[in-house]
């Protein structure tokens, strides 16, 4: 069996691309998949946690997960699509309407 | 991964697909099947085409370089690797006490029946709060993405 140290190293390294990715990319829908990268990197956690304490609870929280990343994709995209009506561009840098 | 280094943002988007199916697959060695059978349903067929239609909906060029923040990006995640490999170094490599018993098969039932009795009794209310949440997910997207409705409205 697999140890489970690899799940969580596996998990890190997979949040930390997300991490990265959303502080180095300029396009605004490469920054919410990296979002999407690290919802992942959580649930490998959750599912690899709930395998090896023999506990089913982790893998309910994964659908949850689930729920809220597809619920965040569909208001992101639309909010993507709003701003590019307004603006015709999708680099965040365009975007400094909350500025001060 | 391949999902931030590529230029082209489609390209992006399948090599997020491929790793969308590694997951996948790795819940499958876990032994949560129905986990993996959702995974490719819902993050592969329907998010990623999401994704895939406002990609090309909004029609973009090759996208230029990287965010001129960078040097920022660059200092917290060395600084998270290096915390992750500390940590890994202090805790050693101990296996963590696995609990006696079966697979995920609580009981003699099968990996999806464990998970529906789990969630439609104990978390019930998490259950019915979720739907709620895609709900106002699916009026909000709605209407932020309809035309000129503040126009009409203000």
């Amino acid at each position: 069996m697999i140890p489970l140290s690899y799940y969580v190293i596996l998990s890190g390294i997979v949040f930390l691309t997300g991490v990265v990715g959303v502080l180095l990319r300029r396009n605004i829908i490469i920054i919410l998949l990296s979002v999407e990268l690290m919802l992942n990197a959580t649930n490998i956690n959750f599912v690899a946690f709930s395998q090896y304490l023999h506990d089913v609870a982790g893998q309910v929280f994964v659908f949850f997960a689930l729920t809220v990343a597809a619920a965040e994709v569909a208001v992101g995209l639309a909010i993507i699509i709003a701003l590019y009506r307004a603006k015709a561009a999708i680099n965040i840098d365009e975007f400094q309407l909350l500025k001060w | 991964m391949l999902v931030v280094a590529v230029r082209n943002p489609i390209y992006s988007a399948l090599a997020l697909l491929v790793m969308f199916f590694h997951v996948a697959g790795l819940y499958v060695t876990l032994h949560a099947e129905f986990l993996a059978a959702v995974q490719i349903i819902v993050y592969a067929g329907a998010i990623l085409v999401l994704y895939l239609f406002v990609v090309m909906l909004l029609n973009m060029r090759q996208d230029d370089r990287y965010h001129r923040q960078w040097p920022m990006a660059a200092v917290v995640g060395g600084a998270l690797a290096i915390e992750a490999v500390i940590l890994t170094a202090m805790k050693g490599w101990t296996t963590p006490v696995v609990a006696a018993g079966t697979e995920t098969t609580v009981g003699g039932i099968s990996n999806t029946a464990a998970i529906g009795d789990v969630l439609y009794s104990t978390y019930l209310f998490p259950f019915e709060v979720a739907s709620l949440i895609l709900l106002v997910a699916m009026i909000g997207a709605i209407i932020l993405a309809k035309k000129d409705l503040g126009e009409r409205e203000a």
